[in-house]
């Protein structure tokens, strides 16, 4: 009972819940803002990439190399890695401009670089869903390679992908907290700042809960459009 | 010179040789129907003359334009030849309006408004006119169909390429398809049909063609290949269309 009691006192205590709470929420509002510029970075520069990956003909070839490199690279490295490479490589290399911006932009940077990578392959995949036929009907009608992908190919493969997309980002969502380790003042630092000060470790789940009520309502809006899917696939098949 | 002029054309797919030799002309306002069993080199020939397959050897020259020596400007060629496939192959996420109007905005360069009112009167044709706002999900196979040939006429051709328009139709959507194409061959519309209907082929067609693995081994009027057809390929392919009851 003194155990439980001793858990509940250090993570679930509503007093310490209350009183972290201010924090933590001006904390999660630079993580909602840092989220919120890198999507939508994301979502333009991974479909570039897209593209650029699948363009076809030799003359391309070394462009869909960089393209492999970029992805494999960031794909593979610890996000954890790049938001130290970023955030503390950069300042030190002492270049105009772009060594002076803030703990925030390195963040949001970082977070670009790495999901870029992801969303890239999401949209790859989605872009060689849409059916040869496809894309020949449209050069057929005299559409360039260009035209065929942007009005063809991209909407029907953007439309396919929404659902992995929005998996991609509250994973994205998690991830701003990693920024702390480069001192930006978002919700999981201010949560750290308030348990060495007051040694308890409620002020985490105030955190947490944050995080998750932002993520189910994402999760569930990504299971009603599979499920919307499913029912007119079946219903188109039929 | 002929309209289209396919001479000693040759493509293979690996291995595996699917046109031997092609030679073959088509004149301005004529219909020449390609008959043959599945897989006799039909659909290639006819995507070789669009290019949306590049031939091994030999030459096409489409209106005094020599389209195989890789110089050629495809897009400004494919404008002005219109091709129909088996599967329709309409974009999805479009209307039957927007289908229809894609290529003449995008492509030529019309502007919206005048794109739309060609399309509208193309519909009309088509009989489709209440259908420009639905997505083509809604359609049956042979309205599908029908946009799909509007979709090709409103880029106003000089050639259109039928692929077996009609093999992917429930038989009772059929007619409403041929019938378009009878009021183009009428039109004086130049075509090159790939087709297994044999009697609808009679019917239009100035020139026959029979394939049989990537060559053209008998070629004629209608009359001639139907009923006197010389090859005994021929003679036992049709004889086997006609016991399937398809002519």
């Amino acid at each position: 009972m003194n155990a439980l009691h001793k858990v509940l006192e250090a993570f679930f205590s509503p007093y310490y819940f209350r009183l972290a709470l201010p924090d933590v929420w001006a904390g999660f509002q630079l993580n909602v803002k840092m989220m919120i510029v890198a999507e939508a970075l994301v979502l333009c520069f991974a479909l570039g990439l897209a593209i650029v990956r699948g363009l076809p003909g030799r003359a391309a070839a070394p462009l869909r190399g960089l393209a492999i490199v970029y992805t494999d690279f960031f794909r593979g490295t610890p996000l954890i890695l790049v938001v130290f490479l970023v955030g503390f490589g950069i300042p030190a290399l002492q270049l105009r401009v772009i060594s002076g911006l803030s703990f925030f932009a390195y963040g949001v940077i970082a977070l670009t670089l790495v999901y870029t990578a992801y969303v890239t392959e999401v949209y790859r995949a989605g872009i060689e869903s849409v059916h040869q036929s496809q894309r020949m009907a449209a050069r057929s009608l005299g559409l360039s390679y260009m035209q065929a992908m942007r009005y063809v190919v991209v909407p029907q493969a953007v439309r396919r992908v929404v659902p992995p997309l929005l998996n991609d980002f509250i994973g994205l969502q998690k991830d701003t907290a990693l920024v702390t380790v480069i001192g930006v003042a978002e919700a999981a630092q201010q949560a750290q700042n308030f348990s060495t000060t007051w040694a308890n470790f409620t002020s985490y789940m105030v955190a947490a809960t944050f995080f998750i009520l932002l993520t189910i309502p994402l999760a569930r809006f990504t299971d009603h459009l599979i499920a919307k899917r499913e029912l007119k696939e079946r219903a188109t098949a039929g | 010179m002929s309209f289209v002029s396919i001479q000693s054309v040759t493509k293979s797919f690996g291995e595996n040789t699917v046109l031997r030799d092609i030679d073959l002309q088509v004149e301005l306002h004529n219909v020449v129907c390609l008959i043959g069993a599945s897989g006799s080199g039909k659909s290639t020939l006819l995507r070789c003359i669009n290019v949306l397959e590049k031939v091994d050897a030999g030459e096409i020259v489409v209106d005094g334009e020599t389209i195989t020596n890789g110089k050629v400007d495809v897009n400004a060629l494919r404008r002005k030849i219109g091709i129909v496939f088996q599967a329709y192959n309409l974009f999805p996420h479009m209307t039957v309006l927007q289908n229809v109007t894609l290529a003449p905005r995008k492509s030529r360069g019309f502007p919206k408004a005048q794109a739309e009112a060609r399309a509208r009167e193309l519909l009309e044709r088509i009989g489709l006119s209440d259908k420009a706002g639905e997505y083509p999900d809604r359609l049956s196979g042979g309205q599908q169909q029908r946009v799909a040939i509007a979709r090709a006429l409103a880029m106003e051709p000089k050639l259109m390429l039928l692929d077996e328009i009609t093999s992917a139709l429930d038989p009772q959507l059929v007619s409403e398809v041929l019938e378009l194409v009878r009021e183009l061959a009428k039109s004086g519309m130049t075509m090159i049909i790939a087709t297994h209907e044999m009697s609808f082929a009679r019917e239009v067609a100035d020139h026959v063609c029979f394939l049989d693995a990537g060559v053209i081994l008998e070629e004629g009027p209608p009359e001639q290949i139907f009923s006197a057809p010389t090859e005994p390929r021929t003679r036992e392919f049709l004889g086997r269309v006609l016991e399937a009851g398809r002519m």
